[in-house]
């Protein structure tokens, strides 16, 4: 009891705290939270039958399949280069390295329209890339293939930024333990190092592929919308927002909201995953 | 070179050579990497430049010094200068609660915080139309006995206030898509240097405007820097969000990358590329920024350490 009493009469030396934390509780739920409950009210105007095949048309079918797809494979693809990268700008030394880091981020500072004309435009038949791969038979703009390339560019730095640190703080003691207990180096590489890595790969994966799932601006030049077979989902929602019919767009915005919501969640659990395995390291 | 050194090197030099890759494979890996690279992130931002400079030098002036693309850079300045304050502010409040005091649901308050980052740009453009637009919550055809906040939306139409198509519409999803930036750069840093330098400056009587200025600005300024200029980057670039509010009236509601779209569509590529080149190379300065800050920071952290 007496315990008790003196935990809740802590005195708080710094000023503010109703202050700040009031201004950051109304500007959240002015900005972000009312706004979002628009799209689950707005909801409720349909009948639940009416919600049911507005989210299934086959257009919005098809669209979830590609963009779910396209992101899982964009992120993948990510996973294996982002890792080479990481490792090579954190152990090796050549030159440019110092530019070549710092461009990594290039596709979280690059706007997404730029980023989408510029890959439609290269990937394009006559474009740099695009009239390389033509005699080879693969065409990339206006296909899954561009929305793949799209994906993969957005995503790039997640990965990287992720695994980048946990390389940097990765013990070479661990290391020379295993070669010197007659491990090769593809073995330590296996057994000792990718342990380490793989919540952050994971996180960095979740990261990637959350952001590709909602990717519009980037995709959309490349794609060519072609309804069933390069439409994303964002792209369905525009639709219909062009033809003002706002109850469809929201129903299939309250299925990627709730994709997303799902995702924000399992990216936590994963973030709090890496981040014990550090802090258990360090002890 | 004494022998104590040389022997005292020989073990590390062996050690080095058993944990490190062989040559071949180094080779191997960062040309791998420099590929993908330069596939994904080197050829297009060259491509950029040569595209935007593909019909001369005077035409690549005439398209920027176009009425609309000049009403579109004006557009996108505006965005970004009322977005980019409101959420440093908001930055610096929701960091200075959560990271010099504890309360419950902290964890809940900084996921919530996060929220933006998580929603498709096109869904943030859409949050706004539901509540602004003219079938929306606050809209012109919601009929007033069934009006959610009646004086707000009186007030609304009384003042013939246009919110969506029109230029409150851009900010606001301006704002929501910028949202975390400050924050999520804030929150870490102060909540890494505690709060013990500012519980010696309300000991000693500084008041608590003097303890932010004094103590808690100084050691955050780098951080902030930071988050101000991706959240500005950002502001600037938005496409998704604000194509979805906007309207798209040339000379009016068109930011620079909405301008951008709109040249592309009438197959101006060059002029397409001549305003993208704008933005890329506000992405530049962005990127030189942050690892000049980057590198700022380290040395105020080893001059830390060394004090």
């Amino acid at each position: 009891m007496a315990i008790k009493r003196i935990r809740t009469k802590k005195i708080r030396v710094l000023p503010g705290f109703t202050l700040t934390l009031g201004f950051t509780l109304f500007y959240l739920g002015l900005i972000v939270l009312i706004p979002l409950a628009a799209v689950f009210w707005k909801t409720t105007e349909l009948t639940w039958p009416e919600f049911w095949h507005t989210i299934t048309m086959p257009t919005a079918m098809a669209s979830y399949r590609l963009t779910f797809g396209a992101s899982f494979c964009a992120a993948l693809v990510n996973v294996f280069f982002g890792l080479i990268v990481a490792w090579v700008l954190v152990r090796y030394e050549f030159f440019g390295k110092k530019i070549v880091d710092a461009l990594v981020d290039l596709p979280f500072a690059l706007p997404t329209a730029v980023a989408g004309i510029t890959l439609a435009a290269l990937y394009s038949q006559n474009g740099w890339v695009g009239q390389l791969l033509a005699p080879l038979g693969i065409k990339v703009a206006n296909t899954q293939l561009g929305i793949f390339v799209a994906l993969t560019f957005i995503g790039l730095p997640f990965i990287v930024r992720t695994v980048q640190p946990i390389i940097e703080d990765l013990d070479p003691e661990l290391e020379e333990a295993a070669s010197s207990l007659g491990a090769s180096r593809w073995q330590v590489f296996w057994r000792v190092i990718l342990p380490v890595l793989t919540p952050a790969l994971l996180t960095g994966f979740a990261l990637a592929f959350a952001r590709a799932l909602g990717e519009y601006g980037s995709v959309i030049f490349i794609a060519g919308n072609i309804p069933m077979k390069t439409q994303i989902t964002p792209v369905i929602i525009m639709g219909e927002l062009d033809m003002f019919d706002y109850a469809k767009a929201t129903a299939i915005a309250v299925v990627m909201l709730v994709v997303s919501f799902v995702l924000l969640l399992a990216i936590n659990v994963l973030q709090w995953w890496t981040n014990r395995y550090n802090t258990h390291n360090l002890a | 070179m004494t022998p104590a050194a040389t022997t005292f090197h020989v073990p590390h030099a062996v050690s080095r050579r058993t944990t490190g890759e062989p040559p071949v494979v180094r080779w191997l890996l960062i040309s791998v990497a420099l590929l993908f690279l330069s596939l994904f992130l080197f050829i297009p931002l060259v491509f950029v430049f040569t595209q935007a400079f593909a019909k001369g030098i005077g035409f690549y002036f005439e398209t920027l010094r176009d009425p609309n693309t000049l009403s579109a850079v004006k557009l996108t300045l505006t965005a970004a200068i009322i977005a980019v304050p409101l959420n440093c502010i908001f930055g610096v409040a929701a960091a200075w609660a959560i990271a010099k005091f504890d309360f419950r649901g902290k964890n809940i308050l900084l996921t919530l915080i996060d929220l933006p980052f998580s929603v498709s740009p096109v869904i943030a453009g859409l949050i706004y139309v539901l509540v602004f637009g003219a079938q929306g919550w606050l809209g012109h055809y919601r009929d007033a006995e069934h009006a959610w906040f009646p004086w707000l939306q009186s007030w609304i139409n009384d003042h013939n206030i246009k919110i969506i198509f029109a230029v409150p519409g851009i900010v606001l999803a301006t704002i929501f898509v910028t949202f975390p930036f400050v924050a999520r750069e804030l929150i870490p840093l102060m909540q890494a240097q505690g709060r013990s330098e500012e519980e010696a400056a309300r000991v000693l009587g500084a008041s608590g405007w003097q303890t932010f200025w004094r103590v808690t600005l100084p050691n955050i300024k780098w951080g902030l820097l930071y988050g101000v200029i991706l959240c500005n980057a950002r502001a600037m670039g938005e496409f998704g969000a604000v194509a979805v509010v906007s309207g798209r009236i040339r000379g009016q509601t068109n930011t620079i990358p909405l301008h951008i779209e709109a040249l592309y569509d009438d197959y101006n590529f060059a002029g397409a590329f001549a305003v993208a080149s704008l933005l890329a190379f506000l992405a530049l300065v962005t990127l030189g920024i942050k690892t000049w800050v980057e590198h700022q920071h380290a040395k105020q952290n080893e001059t830390e350490v060394i004090k």
